[in-house]
């Protein structure tokens, strides 16, 4: 008989009834910290630097304009200029206007004139183009904009 | 005998950590909001209707012009960005009087009273289509830093608070005697 108990006290087997809490933990955690990427981005902006910042509330409202320089790999095809990128593509100063109109649609009539349009632009980019899409953006009367900036001293190693 | 039977772990609770994780994860994670600097650009003017220039005095004008090197021209004088930020307090503020500054009026403000504010100022920001968008933006920084730093100075001598812990209603009364007032021209070139 001892030797039958002895044989029967193995390890017992780890309960597995907190296995779908911890799934379901590691699943809300996730959902709430992931920020949908529409798309991929084909510059490369290294925002410029500011300490007067505001955040940007409501996310929905938020559309983006990219401008910097085409990506390493995309180099070779596009050369070194800068680019205006909206949605997934390159695109020029002009459609903007579809851009922003498209943007309007997808939100409903009550948002629209909140809505945003934040500049990513990088930080070495000339303002040329930057200038073409303020005025197209005016043109398309998305008045609300804003420029996107990491945190820090804007002064810092720029010694002219 | 020795009936060492190993107590099985009593889960019940394993759903309660799972929600403080949770929570915590919640509360601590910040999502990644984009931050900048938020601007209104100018609505287009209306080609149908003539334009109707309403003259402004050249005393209430604040010219900022940054060249294609990146040097800015201050009121027709080349200046540091540095230093912008004083010279943009002193023309918003007025301190002195003094006659090529601009106006200043008496106007009347809520929680304020009547205050003398140099209401007709323009801040006019122009750059050339060769100037860096870092340059531009340090400039603009500097500029609404100039206002963010009145506003500041207000609510200390008004409340011993600093701007940003007032409630709307005094952050609204501030705004309106520091409206800011930034325009940002329509593209010139203002050459090398």
């Amino acid at each position: 008989m001892a030797h039958f108990k002895k044989e029967k006290k193995g390890v017992p087997a780890v309960s597995t009834a907190s296995l779908p809490d911890v799934i379901f933990m590691l699943l809300f955690f996730f959902m709430v910290t992931t920020v949908m990427r529409e798309t991929t981005l084909k510059v490369v902006v290294k925002a410029p630097k500011a300490d007067q910042v505001k955040k940007l509330e409501k996310k929905s409202l938020v559309s983006f304009i990219y401008i910097g320089k085409p990506t390493q790999s995309l180099t070779r095809i596009y050369g070194t200029l800068p680019r205006i990128q909206l949605n997934d593509q390159y695109a020029e100063p002009e459609q903007i206007r579809e851009y922003i109109a498209a943007e309007r649609a997808r939100r409903s009539e009550a948002e629209q004139p909140q809505m945003t349009v934040s500049l990513k632009v990088d930080g070495d980019v000339e303002m040329g183009i930057v200038t073409d899409v303020k005025q197209e953006l005016r043109k398309a009367s998305a008045l609300k904009i804003n420029y996107s900036t990491l945190k820090g001293d804007p002064l810092e190693r720029q010694q002219y | 005998m020795a009936r060492r039977q190993i107590q099985e772990i009593n889960a019940g609770s394993m759903a309660d950590i799972a929600f403080l994780l949770l929570i915590f994860f919640l509360v601590t994670t910040t999502m990644d909001t984009d931050s900048g600097i938020v601007r209104r650009l100018p609505p287009m003017p209306d080609p149908t209707r003539p334009q109707d220039d309403i003259p402004i005095r050249e005393r209430n004008v604040f010219v900022v012009l940054v060249n294609r090197n990146n040097q800015l021209l201050v009121e027709g004088e080349l200046m540091n960005i540095k230093e912008l930020r004083e010279a943009a307090k002193e023309f918003i503020e007025n301190p002195n009087y003094e006659e090529n500054l601009p106006a200043k009026e008496p106007k009347f403000f809520e929680h304020f009273g009547t205050l003398e504010v140099t209401s007709k100022h323009v801040i006019s920001l122009q750059s050339d289509r060769g100037t860096s968008y870092k340059t531009y933006i340090a400039v603009q920084n500097e500029l609404a830093a100039a206002y963010n730093e009145l506003r500041d100075e207000l609510a200390m001598r008004k409340w011993s608070k600093e701007y940003k812990d007032l409630n709307e209603d005094y952050q609204k009364a501030i705004d309106d005697v520091y409206p800011m007032k930034i325009s940002e021209a329509e593209p010139k070139n203002v050459g090398g």
